[in-house]
């Protein structure tokens, strides 16, 4: 398994420099590491679509920015991602760690577990799942198509990958 | 006082500014009072202007950023408050035009009674009149923030048919960002 710190090494060598979200125990380690750092910023957002809307705002003035969520987030932000970032081509990164997966989770992850996917689908925001051969590749490829296609992306991140 | 009113009594005090225009109305009236290119018109993502103003703000200190928003995008994202509260952006000044109302859809009541005083805000002021208006802008332009005006709107005006904004989502991303690095 990935050190969180390393994943947000990865994040930021990668031309990432600006980063918020909503924890999910995941992410954590993440998000403490980011937190941490003198070099770059996570702002902790209250709802993750106040996440999209900050980074959204983080991009018109010059960073290219990192949304830390749960998959269950993804519902919250949908609006937002739909009327804002989708049609004033405003990019950023989503990592959303997906909960509910081949329905071995909770119960509250289960219907998000098995949809989250085909949701992106439906309005047309690009994803990919991480696994442990891919994450360096995956991340600088985000940070291609994010810069050059200025739309929102997904990575999906299961449990077990990072640690 | 108006929103009409208020509006344009704000964009008449305004030079290099940056404002971020809440959707419905207040977008559409501020594009017609005083379309600039410091402007970024939120057509959608309702709730998201005090987000978005606060991703800007912090990450363009050397600019004074404005959120125009009315009390119903205030409502749907009060968590927006403190964040901006913990995060104390000095360039931040947040204006709510408090009609009491959701005036795009028709004029169906909010609970917007109940918005007074923020969580750490340097500076939180209420006003009624086009006077005391002009003052606080005035004084909050000038001063540091995080700031907030809660602007009480008696709206007896008739609702006069609004254009649109004309400029396509991506002209005004494309135009703000160009206003930002001026």
């Amino acid at each position: 398994m990935l050190k969180s710190k390393d994943f947000a090494q990865v994040l930021i060598d990668s031309g990432y420099d600006f980063f918020t979200g909503v924890p999910c125990t995941i992410i954590g380690n993440l998000i403490t590491n980011l937190t941490d750092r003198s070099d770059v910023t996570y702002i902790p957002a209250v709802r993750e679509d106040a996440a999209v809307g900050v980074a959204s705002g983080a991009f018109m003035a010059g960073k290219i920015p990192v949304v830390l969520m749960q998959n269950s987030g993804l519902g919250q932000c949908l609006n937002s991602l739909t009327s804002l970032n989708l049609i004033y081509k405003i990019p950023c990164l989503l990592i959303v760690t997906w909960r509910g997966f081949e329905g071995k989770d909770a119960p509250e992850h289960l219907v998000m577990g098995r949809t989250c996917d085909k949701l992106l689908d439906t309005v047309g925001i690009p994803h990919h799942n991480f696994n442990h051969d891919n994450i360096k590749a995956l991340i600088n490829m985000s940070y291609k198509l994010v810069t050059e296609n200025r739309e929102p992306l997904v990575l999906f991140l299961k449990k077990g990958i990072i640690e | 006082m108006n929103y009409r009113e208020a509006i344009t009594t704000i964009t008449e005090l305004l030079d290099d500014q940056l404002v971020i225009c809440a959707n419905g109305l207040i977008s559409r009236e501020t594009f017609t009072i005083r379309d600039r290119t410091e402007n970024f018109y939120m057509i959608g993502s309702m709730g998201m202007a005090s987000s978005i103003g606060l991703g800007v703000a912090l990450n363009k200190p050397s600019k004074k950023v404005i959120i125009l928003e009315g009390d119903g995008n205030l409502l749907m994202n009060l968590g927006s408050l403190p964040m901006i509260g913990s995060l104390q952006p000095g360039n931040l000044l947040h204006i709510v035009l408090d009609n009491e109302v959701y005036a795009s859809t028709g004029n169906q009541p909010t609970i917007s009674n109940v918005i007074e005083k923020s969580a750490r805000y340097v500076y939180v002021e209420k006003v009624t009149t086009k006077e005391n208006l002009r003052r606080e802008m005035t004084h909050t332009l000038k001063n540091e923030g995080p700031s907030f005006l809660l602007v009480k709107i008696v709206d007896t005006a008739e609702q006069i048919e609004i254009g649109r904004v004309t400029h396509s989502p991506e002209q005004i991303k494309e135009r703000f960002m160009s206003a930002i690095n001026q």
